[in-house]
Order: structure tokens, then C-alpha cells, then sequence
């Protein structure tokens, strides 16, 4: 018999049609742009400012933005608020992805578990999320962040643990349509393990909605984290993150305008900016005849 | 090509194409859909185009019917209807056009109906868009094409929904529409595939019968010869896009003379009645005996709602031995590939036992038989479906020998030979499944079963997805396999034609049970139940297959 000789030239990642899809996306764009650049600046900037984030001038207290090296104006200790700023960015920003990055991995565990498994324990798994999601999640974060010593890792871990549900809904639905395929009959006629299928075989499959589950699950741990430390059960002062430095600016909203705008923007521009990426990212990857 | 067309008073004509060409947007495997081509429908007649996928039979059939999607045009050429160029006639045009003087009849009729409107609404819809008639006239009118199609107790069928219906009966329902406003031309896009083989010949027989009596022309588009043979006057066959041969259903099927046709003629399986050849026939032992395995499907809630109850497999009961094949045939819902599943133990049966090498296997728990996978394989249907898109083929491959403690380069070097035994290039082990056709997938999917050396081979439909002449190619592989490495199959189709290719024993599945078993010359020329006669008599076209096979081999 003849060789049959596939013609097709391999496809790379960057040629399929889902970045393609995701380049004609313009806000997902521009969302990449801004964050891009907001992790440069909360990275970098820090150096290339005159002043350090904990450089108390009582001189200079009040300062408007734009007054000599004082960019974003300064505090009513007269720290710099562009300091200031991009350290708490630092904060704010790590502490949104490694929440993200641990409520995509609890979600996972559960809702590839839970679909591929089924019968009891899938029942089981989803009951629990269930549970998790009838409780307010503001009140849940509320209550753990009042009772336990506020850190940022421990921030981490209560918004993650009160946001992995969604991620894991939308893993089991995936995982349990994957699973009557014909491949993963197959990955169990040839004897692999369950572990294996569920990781290995079925995982990467699903993968598409996990990515888009997350980048919206960045900008809602952003938001949370804002709204604990604003009610002053976050980050603890002089750790600075987005959220405290509203707060301090509170009784100053008369007088010092941009002790409020300026942290507002910035958590404005991240959290609009992780959505337009995930809806570039749902659009791209979230369509239902393109599985390659 | 030009002299299958005589030239012919135009009044005889009711749809002439000519030199149609139709483009697709760059970037695809062709710069045409379909090329140059022309043809003339007679009125009072049935045109069939043949062809395999990817011929552009379809996209002909869209063209006339102006329902091409956008970024597919017609370059150049004409359709003419009733003397009048319908190519680039205004949308407004066209739809009046469409239903009152074409209308058309699609492949799945579940999706073609609304799932939520009654079947009545959706024919007087289509009489209503016209402006034909009152809402009491449409009525009547659904309800007598209704008894027209051969729809049992018209009345009531009025008011069901098309999910209460068997896809036969949504077909009828189709055609029904498609009738409502009396078309001269009606075109049929692959309006049996989706069908059991008794369905299909019922609606073949009902789409003559109306024909016949309303001397409508007909466009019929299958990829079936056996099809062609049971109901065409004229056939055109298709490949990649051109006409490569026209004429009276007599001539082409008799006496092709496209190399191409010709071909795929001699690919179109038949039955045979003949026995195979059996191999080695000293040495053989029993490898499988199957008794009363039962499985029942329970779906729905304990504690909400009623359950559902099938019994799918029941009472099964066969043997086979070394290097025998056993076709397993039946329509849809026979249990044919619950049994495949139980077999390879993708399913827990509950009851009966299946004795494997003399050790029942039917109890054992997924781990006890873990270590006995190996032995028994599968090839599945799907070859789209069965293969991770996310891995490559050599990942495919080797996985299951590896979590079976084969090292990695061995089994590397198995997969490359095995690659290059099915036809497949050495170059296919860093590809991924969407690089390679159907047939290649297939062929693939073959390789991944023989990995191991398997005792037992069951392929499930592992050639119904496929074009004709790739059909004859796999069935061909599988039995060199066989030859060559004695192992036994259980080959499970719909499509008695194919089975009797390569079984050495049939059964006959209905309703969850083997109604017969036997060789084939006892199936397909002595049946001895009722429902193989039944089975065996709706096979499209084998009074002139047995005429093909002549003509193929002279």
C-alpha cells in the first residue's frame, strides 16, 4: 500500500484563528496595553522616583499633584503619592493574581473532578459549591478577614477561597461534556488511569474557559481586595495597597480630591482592563465548532 | 462531457446549469467549490449527483437554491429556471422563487424542523409566507399533505412537535413542506443518510411515488450508488468540484467510462453471499463466549420524576473463535454498540458473562481488569471525535503502552512501524489529529488499537464515516491485519453490505437480541427470521448491484 502523505503544514499556536479572533478585539488590546504597562510601572517606577513610599516630608504635606517632583500631589503624612501608588499597585496587583492563580487551581481540582467522576461524588463536589455560593461572598471575606490576622498572603487565600466556585461550574460543565467523547473512551481502552484522563487527556481540552474564568477572576480579586482594605480589614497601613489609600483619603475628600481619584483610577483601569482582556478571551476561545 | 448533453426543445427542461462555477475565499485547499459545470434537469425526472464529501455536490444545490453563505460566491455561469437566469437575482426574487417553484429537503431533518413549533404550524408556515390560501385552507391542505407523505393518523400528527417524531417520520414531514406549495423542481440534499436502512428505502419509495404522480423533477443528492441505482433516470458524478461524467442512470452504472466513476463504482460494497475464505483453520481455539449478557439503561431521577427504563442489551448470547470475524448488524437503538461497549468493558453489564480466553470478565472491577485491556481493542466510529485534538499522533500512540510499563523508545519504535503498516508516513508521529483527512484518522485509530497486539479487535462503525473508496480502503487494511496477525473482530456496522465484505459469521441485532446468526450466504440469500428479510430487502439498489458487479468486472 501507499504512503499516505499528510499535506497540511503543522499549525502553530499564533496562526489558529483564536488569536486571530482575540487580535481583532481592539479593547482586549488595549486592556493587554494597560496592564502591560501597569506591572511596568509597579515594578519599575519605584526606583525612578525622587521618593520613597515611606518618606515622611511634613512640609510638603498636602501637596497637589504636579507640585515639583511630587507628580500625583502627596499624602497628610506628605509622602509621595506616585510612590506610593505603584508600591501599592505591587501589592494589589500580586495579590489579585496569586488569588486568581489559587481559586483557578481549587475550581479546577473540583470541577474536573467533579464531572468526571459524577454519580455521588460529583454530586457531592457540586453541593459544596453550591453551599459556598449561597453564602454573600462580601460577607463571607468580611467575616474571615475580621477573625483572622490580616496579611497579604492571608488576603490571598480568604478571596480565594470565597471565589473558586464559578471557575469550578464552569470546569464540571466542560469536563462532563468531554467526557462522553470518543477519545476518552478510548484513553480507556487503551487502560490509562483515572487520574491520567482527567488531567492529562481531558484538561488541556477544557482549558479555553478556565483561561477566560481567570482573567475575570483577576479583576473581581482586585476589587475584593480594594474593598476589604478600604473597610480597613485588608492590608494594614503603611503597607500600602489600592484599597488603604482610599481609605486614608476618606476624611480628606474636600480638601485633597486626589488622594481619592488617583487609587480610584488606578483600580478602575486594572479591573476594566482584566475584563476587555477576558471578553477578547471568551470571544476568541469560546466558540464551539473551532476545536483545534 | 459535452456529449452526454444532446441538445434537447427547452420546454423539456425544467433546470439547466450551465458552466457554473462557484469560488471559495482564499486560504482553502481550492480556489473552487465547483468548476465549470453544467447539467439539465428533465422535467418528470430524477437527476442524481453523486460524488464523495468535499466533491461540491452540496454547494451546487445551494447555488440553485441561492443559499450560499457570503463569503462563498457564484464566479460565473447560469442556472436557469423556466428560461429566467436565477443567478444573482435579488434576495426578494429569490425567496419567492424558493418553496413555490424549488424547495428543498436537508439531510438531518431534526435540525432542518423548528423543535418548537407543531408540525402543522411549521407546513402552514410555509404555505403563509406565500400568501397562499386562508388559514382554514392551510389547514386542510397540512393536513392532506399530512396523509400524502404516509404519516399515520394525520390528525393528531398535526399538533405533535418534531421531538415526538422517529427521524423517519420528521423526513416525511420535510418532504411534506417541501410539497406544501406544489414546486415543480424539488431538490433532496442527502435526505436518506441519516436513516436506517428500511426508513431509507421507505423514503425512497415514497419520494418515486410522489414524483411519479406530480411529475415533478427531482435533484437527488447522494454519495450512495446503491441509491443511484434504486431511483435515478440521469447521474452526474462529481469529484473535487468538476463534472467528471454524465448521463442516463443505465449507461453510467453499466458501462462508466470516467476513469473516476468507474472507481468509485468498483469501491461501492455489495453483498457478496459468499463465504470467506477462512484462514488457517487447524489451529483455532475459542477466544470469546458471550452469554445472556443483559444491560439495561436507566435514566432519570430515583427521587424526582420517572425513570426511564430501555433494555438495550438483552439476553446476548455468541461465540468466536481465533482469527473469525463476527459482524454485528442492526439499525439504530438495536443495542449493537452497547454491546461493543460491554465487550470491552467501557460499560458494566448487568447480567451474563463473557468469557475471555476461558475467564469471565463480565464481574471484574475496572482494576482487576486493567491488566487484560491490552488484549481486547476498539476502533471507533468517529474518527473526528476519537483522537485527543490536543495530542500529537505519536502521544496517541504510546500512552497506553506506556502506562502499561512498555518503555517509551520501544514503544516509539512500535508506533512508527505500525504508521507506516497502515499507509501513513513516518512523518505523521509529530502531527496533531486536525492535519490528517478522515480515512488518515481512521488509520490511525487503527494503529492505537494495534499497539499492544491485541487478542481481540472490535470496531464499532469504524468505517460508516467514511467516503465509499476510503471505506474500501480500511476494510481492505483490516483484512490484511487479520491475515497477518490472526487476530479475531468483532465488526459492528448498520451497513449489511459491509459486513458481508469481511465477516465470516453475521448476527442480526433487533431490539436488544440476536434475532439470526449464520454465515453470510445463510443471511443474505436464506434469511431465516422475518426481520433479516426485512433488513436485507431495503439494501438500496442490489438488483443492480449484482448488475454493477459486472459491469466492474467484466
Amino acid at each position: 500500500m501507499t504512503a499516505i502523505v499528510a499535506h497540511a503544514a503543522p499549525i502553530r499556536w499564533w496562526h489558529s484563528r483564536a488569536v486571530y479572533r482575540f487580535m481583532r478585539h481592539h479593547l482586549a488590546l488595549v486592556g493587554i496595553a494597560m496592564i502591560t504597562l501597569l506591572v511596568l510601572a509597579c515594578a519599575i517606577g519605584p526606583y525612578a522616583l525622587a521618593y520613597d513610599s515611606l518618606q515622611i516630608d511634613l512640609r510638603a504635606r498636602f501637596a497637589p499633584p504636579l507640585s515639583g517632583n511630587h507628580y500625583f500631589g502627596t499624602d497628610p503624612l506628605g509622602r509621595d503619592l506616585a510612590a506610593r501608588l505603584l508600591m501599592a499597585g505591587r501589592v494589589s496587583l500580586l495579590v489579585g493574581f496569586s488569588a486568581m492563580l489559587l481559586s483557578t487551581l481549587i475550581g479546577t481540582l473540583v470541577g474536573v473532578t467533579a464531572g468526571y467522576r459524577g454519580g455521588w461524588v460529583g454530586a457531592a463536589l457540586m453541593r459544596t459549591v453550591d453551599g459556598f455560593l449561597s453564602y454573600p461572598s462580601i460577607f463571607l471575606v468580611l467575616a474571615l478577614a475580621a477573625t483572622l490576622r490580616p496579611s497579604p498572603v492571608m488576603i490571598t487565600v480568604i478571596i480565594a477561597v470565597t471565589s473558586w466556585m464559578e471557575t469550578a461550574r464552569i470546569v464540571e460543565a466542560e469536563v462532563r461534556s468531554l467526557r462522553e467523547r470518543e477519545f476518552v473512551q478510548a484513553a480507556r481502552m487503551v487502560g490509562l488511569s483515572r487520574r491520567h484522563i482527567m488531567f492529562r487527556e481531558i484538561l488541556p481540552n477544557a482549558i479555553g474557559p478556565i483561561i477566560v474564568a481567570a482573567s475575570l477572576a483577576v479583576a473581581r480579586a482586585i476589587l475584593l481586595e480594594a474593598y476589604i482594605s478600604f473597610l480597613g480589614y485588608g492590608i494594614q497601613p503603611p503597607m500600602p495597597s489600592w484599597g488603604n489609600l482610599l481609605n486614608g483619603a476618606q476624611q480628606y475628600l474636600a480638601s485633597a480630591p486626589w488622594l481619592a481619584i488617583i487609587p480610584g483610577a488606578a483600580i478602575t483601569i486594572a479591573v476594566t482592563s482584566f475584563n476587555f482582556i477576558g471578553d477578547g478571551l471568551r470571544d476568541a476561545l469560546d466558540v464551539r465548532d473551532d476545536h483545534i | 462531457m459535452g456529449s452526454g448533453i444532446q441538445a434537447v426543445t427547452p420546454a423539456d427542461v425544467a433546470l439547466s446549469v450551465r458552466e457554473l462555477s462557484v469560488s471559495l475565499p482564499g486560504g482553502m485547499e481550492r480556489a473552487h467549490a465547483v468548476e465549470n459545470i453544467s447539467f439539465d434537469l428533465m422535467r418528470g425526472q430524477i437527476l442524481c449527483i453523486i460524488g464523495e464529501s468535499g466533491s461540491g455536490k452540496s454547494v451546487t444545490a445551494n447555488a440553485i437554491m441561492g443559499l450560499l453563505p457570503k463569503v462563498i460566491r457564484v464566479s460565473s455561469g447560469a442556472v436557469h429556471l423556466d428560461g429566467m437566469n436565477i443567478v444573482g437575482l435579488s434576495p426578494d426574487k429569490l425567496r419567492s422563487l424558493r418553496g413555490r417553484v424549488v424547495s428543498m429537503i436537508f439531510q438531518d431533518p431534526l435540525s432542518a424542523l423548528n423543535p418548537l413549533m407543531t408540525v402543522g404550524a411549521q407546513i402552514e408556515e410555509v404555505m403563509a409566507v406565500h400568501d397562499v390560501g386562508t388559514p382554514k385552507s392551510r389547514r386542510s391542505r397540512a393536513i392532506d399533505l399530512l396523509i400524502e407523505v404516509g404519516l399515520p393518523d394525520p390528525q393528531l400528527m398535526y399538533h405533535q412537535y418534531p421531538f415526538r417524531l422517529s427521524g423517519g417520520q420528521r423526513q416525511r414531514v420535510m418532504i411534506a413542506m417541501a410539497l406544501a406549495l406544489e414546486p415543480a423542481i424539488l431538490i433532496a440534499d442527502e435526505p436518506t443518510t441519516a436513516l436506517d436502512v428500511t426508513t431509507q428505502a421507505q423514503i425512497l419509495q415514497l419520494i418515486r411515488d410522489i414524483q411519479r404522480r406530480k411529475g415533478m423533477s427531482v435533484m437527488f443528492i447522494t454519495h450512495d450508488f446503491g441509491v443511484v441505482a434504486q431511483i435515478a433516470d440521469y447521474v452526474v458524478v462529481m469529484e473535487k468540484g468538476r463534472c467528471v461524467e454524465q448521463g442516463g442512470a443505465e449507461q453510467v452504472l453499466k458501462s462508466p467510462s470516467h476513469l473516476y466513476s468507474r472507481r468509485l463504482i468498483a469501491a461501492v460494497p455489495h453483498l457478496t453471499g459468499k463465504d470467506r475464505v477462512p484462514l488457517h483453520a487447524a489451529d483455532r481455539v475459542p477466544i470469546l463466549k458471550v452469554e445472556r449478557l443483559a444491560k439495561t439503561y436507566r435514566s432519570g431521577s430515583a427521587l424526582f420524576g420517572k425513570r426511564r427504563i430501555v433494555p438495550a442489551v438483552n439476553g446476548v448470547t455468541f461465540d468466536l473463535t481465533s482469527g473469525r470475524t463476527l459482524g454485528v448488524v442492526g439499525e439504530s437503538g438495536s443495542g449493537k454498540s452497547s454491546l461493543g461497549r460491554l465487550l470491552i468493558k467501557l460499560m458494566a453489564c448487568d447480567s451474563g458473562s463473557i468469557l475471555f480466553e476461558g475467564r469471565d470478565i463480565a464481574g471484574l472491577s475496572e482494576a482487576e481488569f486493567r491488566s487484560l485491556r491490552p488484549k481486547i481493542q476498539m476502533i471507533f466510529q468517529d474518527p473526528f471525535a476519537s483522537l485527543n485534538p490536543r495530542s500529537t499522533v505519536g502521544h496517541i500512540l504510546t500512552v497506553g503502552p506506556v502506562a502499561h510499563g512498555i518503555l517509551y523508545s520501544e514503544a516509539c519504535e512500535r508506533a512508527r512501524e505500525l504508521l507506516s503498516h497502515v499507509g501513513l508516513d513516518s512523518g505523521a508521529f509529530d502531527r496533531y489529529p486536525h492535519e490528517f483527512s478522515g480515512g488518515q484518522r481512521q488509520r490511525i485509530g487503527i494503529a492505537r488499537a494495534l499497539m499492544f497486539r491485541p487478542k481481540l479487535l472490535i470496531a464499532d462503525e469504524a468505517v460508516s464515516a467514511l467516503d465509499v473508496s476510503i471505506q474500501a480502503q480500511i476494510l481492505k487494511l483490516l483484512d490484511q491485519i487479520q491475515r497477518e496477525t490472526g487476530v479475531s473482530m468483532i465488526f459492528i456496522t448498520h451497513d449489511l453490505r459491509v459486513a458481508s465484505q469481511i465477516c465470516d459469521e453475521i448476527a442480526v441485532m433487533h431490539r436488544g437480541q440476536i434475532v439470526e446468526r449464520g454465515p453470510p450466504s445463510q443471511i443474505f440469500l436464506d434469511p431465516k427470521s422475518a426481520y433479516t428479510r426485512e433488513l436485507v430487502a431495503a439494501i438500496p439498489g442490489e438488483q443492480a448491484g449484482s448488475m454493477l458487479e459486472h459491469a466492474a468486472n467484466p
